[in-house]
């Protein structure tokens, strides 16, 4: 993904000029939707998670995985040290195996944005900062435009907002819809090109799949680049089934608008094996063209190192011990 | 597939299963060589041979029904029913530990899918097992008395060899009566290694005979004079002969028939998971299914939006080696079979309707047929009357609820439907309408022991599964 694309947005916008002009009916498409069935659904994420992949497809898989991880420490306890830490494990995740691809970016609250990018340089590793008052969200517009500036300023590529979900929930869809579009313009940078803006739903909060697919819109119409499950912070977090929905939705929006929109569940995967069941869930239900990191990615803090494992497994034929590998 | 991201060849090992050369029937507890000719059973997949089964005679099968009447009279019938209950939770139990070895051979001689049979098929039978061992000795609660009805002669078909099987026998020796069962020629070997199990648990001899053969060795069964209950599954053509065969006899009589069940969409409808349920209705077991849900009724606003999700879903399926655990339809069961479908498909193209096939490669060995679609489907046309018993969807459309259900029940048949909707009264209001023995909400081809399935009209009579399941094998309250 280049971190300065723009033209996405504004055309999607025009599609749904009609949509979004009131509340009353933004809410009717909103509710004009395909409903989800939630046994249904639970039911093909489960389906989907039981393919078995060839071993040379699997260490191909395993290596775009790690290419899709936002390494992430969104932790009050963390220092200068510990982000610093966690960008050199971005850029050299396994230091005894040069081939090992680079993480997708790391992701941290803005005021580390600057000391992650000093350490990242000219890696190519992104730097993703969770901005607008996470993980709540509960702060004032104003405040939350501030926390976004001050990170695209700081030099992120990448900004994760929290969409309000008082609002969503009480059905004030139009607010939250201008929310994410004022955001997305707050990511623009005085050179003319902007900060990649990744949505997150909290899914957990938001409960029912049919308010997952409805969000899942209200942000693509929006302008977002990349719908995401969570912040992390409220269980439960990712699960196949949310991302299910996430990924029909942006299959769906592409048929429509032609544009694509990206997916990143965030949060409690932690395995190989689950990650690859969600890349088999991309590749079955959007396609290849999502099985890249520009359209595709992990929010997590442990799945890489049993990536990692996994990779030396694949090479050695041995298991190692987690001590072989770096904490951060 | 040009990604990197393949699917692995996962088979199942076939090790597990001991095919031998050839088999005998069983009868009164041991396998004996039959009086007939044999015949040969082949994998689907690769039209490799798997074995030599025995025909059953008419003497073959007089000698079993005479071991069921033996088993029936000393000892079956005088059993309590905790006793009898002890030895269905013996054989439910045999199942479950088997399971891999039963799920394996089923779809080697079948050519169903192996995630069918491990996760489908096989689970459901050893829970019909269990479902009617708890039955059997709570008989007087049921409403239909705790008088068995005798010898059991049952005629199974080739689409869940084991799992009807099950639906037959359960039922039958948990109400005390003695069975012969004859499953289909084409797929023989599951129910042989059920005997096998029988025996594994000690099951006092001729209680279940199995006799293997063809038509020839079914109408020895039906007409035998000392059976006394016969329950069939199979076509309707076939159901009609043993109606006319039993006619004027006192022989109580069960038969689950043909289908060409409607699967309706409303346009309000979970699209998503509603193309799962399409796929699953019709491609589910390679639409060897009698209920299956052949005929798709779409709402016309919705039509275009519905087809072009199925033909991308239908793209993803995976048709091939049924051992294969990411194998998602697997091989037609025969080659008569394999004709019968090429036949009617190339009817549904003359007459004029618009044919989709998913677009996957199929292997050179084997009987197969890719995943089906026909559109501009008419009533008036025979894909849309008939049943194709293979992957094949006829697609017609309706405008409103009332059009949907006069359509759906407009066909000689009614053993299922489906209702897609987001609405529940209009669940509801459907249910009562629609003529057919099971309708599913938001879901299709769903089993459960606790659930009676049967039909109406050309569908057959009686009811299989559940409380009501009991019926059939039972003399009823007040005889």
């Amino acid at each position: 993904m280049t971190a300065s694309s723009t033209e996405s947005s504004a055309s999607a916008h025009g599609v749904f000029d009609d949509v979004v002009r009131s509340d009353s009916s933004l809410r009717r498409f909103l509710h004009g939707l395909p409903g989800v069935d939630q046994v249904g659904c639970e039911a093909r994420a489960a389906g989907l998670g039981t393919r078995s992949i060839k071993t040379t497809s699997k260490a191909w898989a395993i290596d775009l995985a790690i290419r899709m991880v936002d390494l992430t420490t969104l932790e009050g306890q963390d220092t200068h040290g510990k982000v610093r830490a966690l960008a050199s494990k971005a850029m050299r995740p396994d230091p005894a195996d040069p081939t090992c691809p680079a993480t997708a970016a790391v992701c941290v609250y803005p005021d580390m944005v600057s000391v992650a990018k000093q350490q990242l340089g000219h890696s190519g590793v992104h730097v993703a900062a969770v901005a607008t008052a996470f993980p709540s969200g509960r702060a004032a517009m104003d405040i939350k435009l501030a926390d976004t500036r001050d990170a695209v300023e700081a030099g992120a590529d990448e900004i994760d907002m929290v969409i309000d979900r008082g609002a969503f929930l009480s059905g004030r869809y139009l607010d939250v819809f201008e929310e994410i579009a004022q955001v997305k313009e707050a990511c623009a940078r005085p050179d003319g090109t902007s900060a990649h803006l990744k949505v997150i739903f909290e899914t957990g909060e938001l409960q029912t799949y049919d308010n997952v697919r409805r969000a899942s819109w209200l942000a693509m119409m929006a302008g977002g680049h990349f719908i995401k499950t969570s912040t992390g912070k409220v269980q439960p977090a990712a699960t196949l089934p949310v991302t299910l929905i996430m990924l029909e939705a942006v299959r769906d929006f592409r048929e429509q608008t032609g544009q694509m929109v990206g997916v990143k569940p965030a949060g409690g995967i932690k395995t190989t094996k689950d990650a690859i069941k969600y890349l088999v869930m991309v590749n079955e239900t959007c396609g290849e063209d999502w099985l890249d990191p520009d359209w595709f990615r992990f929010g997590a803090s442990t799945l890489l190192n049993d990536l990692l494992m996994q990779r030396t497994k694949m090479t050695t034929g041995r298991y190692s011990g987690p001590d072989y590998f770096t904490l951060d | 597939m040009t990604s990197p991201f393949e699917y692995a060849p996962a088979p199942e090992s076939r090790a597990v299963v001991d095919i031998k050369p050839s088999y005998g029937l069983f009868v009164n507890g041991e396998f004996v060589d039959g009086s007939g000719t044999s015949f040969k059973t082949v994998n689907p997949a690769t039209e490799e041979v798997l074995a030599e089964v025995a025909e059953a005679s008419d003497a073959d099968v007089d000698e079993a029904v005479k071991a069921a009447r033996r088993a029936y009279t000393r000892v079956w019938s005088r059993m309590s029913g905790a006793e009898r209950a002890k030895y269905l939770y013996r054989i439910a139990r045999i199942i479950q530990e088997r399971g891999r070895e039963l799920a394996v051979l089923e779809s080697i001689d079948n050519g169903k899918p192996i995630k069918e049979s491990r996760d489908v098929d096989v689970p459901i039978v050893a829970a019909h097992f269990f479902y009617y061992a708890g039955w059997a000795d709570k008989l007087k609660y049921a409403g239909y008395g705790d008088t068995p009805l005798g010898v059991a002669g049952q005629v199974i078909p080739w689409n869940f060899p084991l799992l009807m099987l099950a639906w037959k026998i359960a039922p039958a020796l948990a109400c005390g009566n003695t069975v012969v069962l004859k499953p289909a020629e084409t797929t023989p070997l599951t129910a042989l290694l059920f005997a096998e199990i029988c025996q594994q648990a000690d099951l006092p001899p001729g209680v279940v005979n199995i006799v293997t053969g063809a038509g020839a060795t079914g109408r020895a069964i039906v007409s035998h004079p000392d059976v006394d209950k016969v329950a069939f599954t199979g076509s309707t053509e076939v159901g009609k002969a043993i109606a006319r065969a039993v006619a004027g006899t006192d022989k109580k009589v069960t038969l689950e028939l043909g289908g060409k069940a409607a699967n309706i969409v409303f346009d309000d409808a979970p699209l998503d998971q509603a193309v799962e349920g399409i796929v699953n209705g019709i491609f589910f077991n390679q639409g060897h299914v009698c209920c299956a849900g052949s005929r798709l009724l779409v709402q016309e606003s919705v039509a275009d939006e519905v087809m072009s999700r199925l033909k991308r879903r239908m793209a993803t399926l995976r048709v091939g080696d049924p051992l294969d655990k990411n194998t998602d339809v697997g091989a037609i069961n025969s080659a008569e079979q394999l004709a019968k479908i090429r036949e009617l498909s190339e009817i549904g193209e003359a007459e004029g309707a618009e044919r989709w096939s998913a677009p996957c490669e199929l292997p050179s060995n084997g009987y197969w047929f890719a995943p089906t679609v026909f559109t501009g489907v008419t009533q008036a046309h025979r894909i849309a009357r008939e049943e194709i018993f293979g992957p094949v969807l006829s697609v017609l459309t309706f405008r409103t609820p009332s059009e949907a259900v006069e359509k759906a029940n407009n066909t000689p048949f009614g053993l299922s439907a489906g209702v897609w909707t987001d609405k529940g009264s209009r669940i509801l209001s459907m249910a009562n309408r629609l003529r057919a023995g099971v309708i599913w909400a938001n879901t299709f081809n769903k089993f459960d022991p606790t659930s009676p399935f049967g039909g109406y009209k050309e569908s057959g009579y009686g009811r299989e599964g559940g409380r009501h399941g009991l019926e059939a094998y039972l003399k009823g309250a007040d005889n």
